[in-house]
């Protein structure tokens, strides 16, 4: 059974079109890097799977044990900045229904290293910290799917490498991830699955082989338009 | 697990007001100096006064309560955490129901503050007997206001001159509800029954409350 069925969506921004018959299929445990260029798509797609926006024609099927466990990382980082970094974590652990929110934001604190600055608020933080607070907040509840838009765009190394190493622990606890990224050569490590979104439809769906790790530009010139 | 997250969300918001008073100051400053400027406009002493000033004083928490309810979803749109709490396991219900309460809560802090305003520069009779007949009508026409405020505040949360719309979209939608708290309360000042109004002011309440909360996640989500 598949983690995720996508069937036939599509999206109307006005008349246009920015997801144009998507049928994707995404089996529990695997780690799907959404590709391509700038306005292909991608955002809405993840949007649509997060529940943030309805599709204008198909459906989005999630597996029932899946459902209400979904993290997600997009543009923008989705904290309060009158609020701490323990009392933001605590928030969302608090709305995930953890059983014990402020032992699990001490903990996750802990793991992108604001343990320290644990009581700050938020709007005083630089913007890596502020980044690795975000990448806390979406992985605080051990979530089963995980929807990554951008992951690794504006970070700085010790987030990037913060994330890096949370996102291959979830691939190897099973979590299925789904990421859209500019980023080929980060996705590309981390992907078990690749599909290229091209004007809102999907023009390659399939599994990472050696031969993209080793060209990255190969995806694009095969199914790309140029 | 639906009252907890009604709760979490009323107790979050409660708690960034606090932290940066944006809508409180501005409210209670807003509707001290209304009610002040008034008071200076008018003869307080004149019989006049008695027949409308439950239309002012309403009037006066109509607009300071869109100052609160226009910070309500403005709130969440920085970050995007509108996003991450849709994206969360909490209801739009949920989100909304917790929104309204701490709206409620704000509004009527600051109704409570100028009230003691209106009673001084206004020369109301007040007496101790007046006290829960006008803490029953402040308490169903402020739900009244939050309700739909907070509703139309999820509405025009994306728009640009969401300051604007809020009031425009909000005030004729009220004014059922602000008509019957303001006779209400003037009957309630002169000492007179509350009469049909109070029953008015219930039911508008209840409809309205259940038409948001059915209809929230299409305005969040569409």
């Amino acid at each position: 059974m598949n983690a995720l069925e996508i069937s036939d969506v599509w999206k109307y921004y006005g008349d246009f079109p920015a997801l144009r018959e998507v049928k994707l299929n995404i089996a529990p445990g695997s780690t799907l890097a959404l590709l391509g260029r700038n306005g292909a798509g991608k955002t809405t797609l993840l949007r649509i799977i997060a529940g943030l926006s309805r599709p204008s024609r198909g459906s989005i099927k999630i597996q029932g044990t899946l459902q209400g466990s979904i993290g997600l990382l997009g543009h923008g980082i989705a904290l309060y900045d009158e609020l701490t970094a323990f009392e933001n974590l605590t928030l969302f652990g608090r709305l995930y229904d953890l059983p014990d929110p402020r032992k699990r934001a001490e903990e996750m604190l802990e793991r992108v290293g604001l343990a320290r600055v644990r009581d700050g608020l938020a709007r005083e933080f630089s913007r890596g910290m502020r980044q690795r607070l975000a990448v806390g907040r979406a992985f605080l509840h051990d979530p089963e799917v995980l929807l990554l838009d951008e992951p690794f765009t504006a970070l700085d190394d010790r987030a990037i490498a913060v994330l890096q190493s949370m996102i291959k622990d979830m691939r190897d606890r099973g979590r299925t991830i789904i990421m859209s990224t500019h980023q080929l050569r980060e996705a590309l490590e981390l992907a078990s699955h690749v599909a290229l979104l091209q004007r809102g439809q999907i023009v390659h769906m399939g599994e990472r082989t050696q031969q993209m790790l080793d060209d990255t530009g190969w995806l694009y010139r095969t199914y790309g338009d140029n | 697990m639906f009252l907890r997250q009604v709760w979490t969300i009323a107790v979050k918001d409660l708690h960034s007001e606090l932290r940066t008073k944006e809508a409180w100051n501005a409210s209670v400053a807003f509707s001290v100096v209304i009610l002040l400027l008034f008071s200076f406009a008018f003869d307080p002493s004149s019989e006049q006064i008695r027949e409308f000033s439950g239309g002012l004083l309403w009037m006066t928490y109509a607009f300071a309560g869109a100052l609160v309810l226009n910070r309500s979803f403005a709130r969440e749109m920085q970050n995007d955490c509108l996003d991450a709490l849709i994206a969360s396991p909490v209801s739009s219900a949920a989100l909304f129901v917790g929104k309204a309460l701490a709206n409620f809560a704000l509004l009527f802090a600051v109704e409570v503050v100028s009230l003691p305003v209106f009673v001084l520069f206004y020369n109301v009779p007040w007496g101790t007997g007046q006290i829960l007949p006008m803490l029953l009508v402040m308490v169903l026409g402020t739900w009244a206001l939050t309700v739909i405020g907070t509703l139309f505040s999820a509405l025009t949360v994306n728009l640009r001159l969401r300051e604007l719309m809020l009031p425009t979209l909000v005030y004729p939608m009220m004014i059922p509800a602000l008509i019957s708290a303001m006779t209400i309360t003037t009957n309630v000042l002169a000492g007179d029954p509350m009469g049909f109004g109070l029953r008015f002011l219930v039911g508008f309440d209840i409809i309205f409350t259940l038409l948001a909360v059915v209809f929230v996640d299409t305005v969040l989500v569409g």
